[in-house]
C-alpha cells in the first residue's frame, strides 16, 4: 500500500492539518518533526500509555526476584556473621532497590526500541531527500491510505511540498 | 536589571542545527582541543602503565598499610561518583521540572556522568589485590557453591555501581539517539553516513516515536532522584556500618549525596566553562547558565558544610573520647591536619565568593572555584578514609598512610581517561543537545519561553 506525505514550514500549519486529516477520516496518520510536541500526538490519534506500566511490571518483577535469591541463596549457603539470622532482610534492601530500578530503566529503554521497531535502518520516506529536514527544521504529515488519490489532493491543498512513497 | 535570554533572539531550528552538527561533522578540531586530547592522551597512557604495574606487582606499590588498609583507591571512588552524580540530577530533575536552562548543559552533564562512573567503578577493581576474581560479587550459580555474602556493603557497592552504569549509559544514549539520526541526515562522506546510520538505529522523529520516547525518559527521570541518593548513600555505608570513629555516622548517606552534588555542579560548570570557550559557544551557554550552576554550588556546598559542623558537634556531644580524640586531636592538630584546614578553606570559606552575583557571572572566577571545589571535595574523601582508621582504638596498632608516586600517577591518569572520553565524545556527538534545544526556540516562538 502506497503512502503520501507532504512538507509543513510551520508547526502550527502541521498540528491543523493533522486534526483536519483525522478528523476527514484518514487513518494510518503520522508526523515527523525534529522535537517532541505532545498536540501533534494527539492530533493523528495516537496514545502512549503501556511504557510506565510494563516498567513499574519490570520493577516490581526484578525487586520480587532479587530479594528471593538472597533470601534462598543465604539458606543454601548458612554463613552466621555476627549472630545475625539467615534471613536478615533489612541488609538485602540494597540490591532489591537497586536491582528494581535497574529492571524498570531497563524495560522503559527497551519497550521504547520496541514500540518504535527499532532498530528498522530503512523506511520509504528516506528515498525522498527533502525527508531530510525532518532532523532539523521540516514538519511532515503522512498518510497511508488506500484512496492516494484524495490523500495527495488533501496533501497538496495543504503542504509546501508532497511526495508519494513507494510501498 | 532584566536577565538576559538563555538563547539568541535569531536562533532558528536551521541555524542551530547547522551549527551544532557542523561543529561534529564539518568543522575541523580546534588547536585547544588537539592540545587537550594531547595532555589527555599522554595521562591516560600513565594510567595504563601504572595499572599495567598494579596487576604485574600487586597493590604493594600503593601506599596502602593495615590501619590505612583503603587509601587512595576508594577515596578516588568516592570523588568520581561524586562527579557522575550531578551530571544524573541535572539531567534528571531539571527535566521533571521543566527547567529552560537545563537544555544547554544536560550533554555535558550526561557524557560527564558516564565518565566518571567509567572511572569510579575501574578503582574498586584495581584495588581488590586479585582483580581477575571481581565476579566472584555476582551471585550466578558455580561450580564452588559459594554465594556472595548479601551483609556486606562491598557486595552493596558492586549492586549499586552495577546499577548506576547501566542507567548512566541507556540515559545518554537515549538522550543521543535522537541527535545522532540529525547526523546521519547530514552526514556527507560514506563512513560517516554509515557509522550515524547504524548509531541511529533508523529513528525518523515520527510523532510515535516521540510519544514513546518521552513517556520512557520520563520514566528514567523519575528513576534518576533514588538512584543518585541510592549509589552514594551505598558507598557511604560502607563507612557508616563500621565501628571505627570517623565513619560510624547516621548523618553520612545525606552528608555524601550532598557533597557529591557540590563536586558534580563544580565540575559541569568546568566543562562547561572550557567548551565553550574551546568552541566559541557563548550565545548558547550564556552567563545566566554559569550563574544558575554556581547557585547549585552555593547551596550544595553550604550542605556540606553543614554536614561538617554536624559531624564535630555530634563528636563532641557524644562523649566519646575516642570520637573526640579523632576531631580535635587528629583531624585538627594531627599528621594529616593541613589536609582538613585545605578542605575546609575550600570548602566552606572560598565558597562564600559564591554569594556574590559577580563571581558567578565572571566565567574565570566560576573556573577557578570549580577547580578548588573539586579540590575540596578530593580533600574531604581523603580526610574520611585517612585519618578514621589511621588511629582508631589501640595507639600501638597506629600508622600513617603517605600515598606513593604510584598513587599519585593512578589518581592524576584516570583524570587523564576521564578528559580523553570527554573530549572524543564531544567530536562524535552533538556537545549541545539538538533536540532540546529545539523544543526551547519553538517554546519561545510560541510565546511563553
Amino acid at each position: 500500500m502506497a503512502s503520501v506525505i507532504g512538507r509543513f514550514d510551520h508547526p502550527a500549519a502541521l498540528i491543523a492539518a493533522a486534526r483536519e486529516a483525522h478528523a476527514q477520516g484518514y487513518r494510518g496518520l503520522d508526523a515527523y518533526t525534529p522535537f517532541p510536541l505532545e498536540e501533534l500526538t494527539e492530533a493523528i490519534g495516537f496514545h502512549e500509555r503501556r511504557i510506565p506500566v510494563i516498567a513499574l511490571i519490570a520493577g516490581i518483577v526484578g525487586a520480587g526476584f532479587t530479594f528471593w535469591l538472597q533470601w534462598y541463596s543465604a539458606h543454601l549457603y548458612p554463613f552466621v556473621v555476627g549472630g545475625k539470622p539467615l534471613g536478615s532482610w533489612p541488609a538485602f534492601m540494597l540490591a532489591t532497590v537497586a536491582v528494581c530500578i535497574l529492571a524498570a530503566v531497563l524495560a522503559a529503554f527497551v519497550a521504547m526500541l520496541a514500540g518504535n521497531r527499532l532498530p528498522q535502518p530503512y523506511h520509504p520516506a528516506f528515498d525522498w531527500p527533502a525527508f531530510d529536514r525532518a532532523s532539523s527544521d521540516g514538519f511532515f504529515l503522512l498518510i497511508d491510505d488506500p484512496e492516494i488519490g484524495d490523500a495527495r489532493a488533501f496533501l497538496e491543498a495543504r503542504a509546501r511540498e508532497v511526495q508519494e512513497l513507494p510501498p | 536589571m532584566a536577565d538576559p535570554p538563555l538563547i539568541p533572539a535569531n536562533l532558528t531550528h536551521a541555524g542551530l542545527t547547522q551549527r551544532l552538527a557542523g561543529l561534529v561533522i564539518e568543522d575541523r578540531s580546534p588547536r585547544s582541543w588537539l592540545m587537550a586530547l594531547a595532555i589527555a592522551t599522554v595521562l591516560t597512557l600513565i594510567f595504563l602503565a601504572s595499572v599495567w604495574v598494579l596487576f604485574s606487582a600487586g597493590v604493594g606499590i600503593y601506599g596502602l598499610n593495615v590501619p590505612v588498609a583503603w587509601g587512595f583507591p576508594i577515596v578516588n571512588t568516592i570523588w568520581w561518583i561524586g562527579i557522575a552524580h550531578a551530571g544524573t540530577l541535572i539531567s534528571a530533575v531539571l527535566l521533571l521540572t521543566r527547567q529552560d536552562w537545563r537544555a544547554s548543559i544536560n550533554r555535558f552533564a550526561e557524557a560527564m556522568a558516564m565518565f566518571a562512573i567509567v572511572c569510579a567503578g575501574l578503582y574498586p577493581i584495581i584495588h581488590l589485590g586479585r582483580p581477575e576474581f571481581f565476579y566472584y560479587l555476582l551471585p550466578y550459580p558455580n561450580t564452588m557453591d559459594l554465594w556472595p555474602q548479601w551483609r556486606s556493603p562491598l557486595v552493596w557497592d558492586f549492586f549499586a555501581i552495577g546499577t548506576y552504569v547501566v542507567f548512566t549509559a541507556s540515559f545518554l544514549y537515549m538522550s543521543v539517539l535522537p541527535d545522532l539520526a540529525s547526523l546521519r541526515d547530514r552526514a556527507r562522506s560514506r563512513a560517516g553516513q554509515l557509522f550515524y546510520g547504524v548509531l541511529a538505529l533508523g529513528w525518523r522523529n515520527s510523532a510515535k516515536h516521540w510519544a514513546r520516547y518521552e513517556r520512557a525518559t520520563g520514566v528514567l527521570a523519575a528513576a534518576a532522584a533514588p538512584v543518585v541518593v541510592l549509589v552514594t548513600g551505598i558507598i557511604s555505608l560502607d563507612l557508616a556500618i563500621s565501628v571505627v570513629p570517623g565513619f560510624h555516622f547516621t548523618i553520612f548517606p545525606p552528608y555524601f549525596v550532598a557533597g557529591a552534588l557540590f563536586s558534580g555542579f563544580s565540575t559541569v560548570a568546568l566543562l562547561a566553562i572550557v567548551f565553550r570557550a574551546m568552541f566559541g559557544l557563548h550565545d548558547l551557554v550564556t552567563t545566566r547558565h554559569l550563574d544558575y550552576l554556581g547557585r547549585m554550588m552555593l547551596l550544595f556546598g553550604l550542605i556540606v558544610a553543614y554536614a561538617y559542623t554536624q559531624e564535630i558537634f555530634v563528636a563532641w556531644y557524644s562523649g566519646d573520647p575516642y570520637y573526640r580524640y579523632l576531631y580535635f586531636d587528629n583531624r585538627m592538630t594531627g599528621p594529616y591536619a593541613p589536609f582538613w584546614w585545605a578542605m575546609i578553606f575550600c570548602n566552606v570559606v572560598l565558597l562564600q565568593l559564591l554569594w556574590s552575583r559577580r563571581v558567578r557571572t565572571s566565567a574565570p572566577a566560576l573556573l577557578l572555584l570549580a577547580i578548588t571545589s573539586n579540590i575540596g571535595m578530593w580533600l574531604e574523601r581523603f580526610q574520611i578514609v585517612f585519618t578514621s582508621t589511621y588511629a582508631d582504638f589501640v595507639p600501638s596498632a597506629f600508622d600513617t598512610n603517605w600515598p606513593t608516586a604510584w598513587d599519585w600517577a593512578t589518581y592524576l591518569g584516570s583524570i587523564g581517561l576521564f578528559a580523553l572520553l570527554l573530549l572524543l565524545f564531544i567530536r562524535v556527538a552533538p556537545m549541545i543537545s539538538l533536540h532540546d534545544m529545539r523544543a526551547l526556540i519553538h517554546k519561545r516562538s510560541s510565546g511563553d519561553g
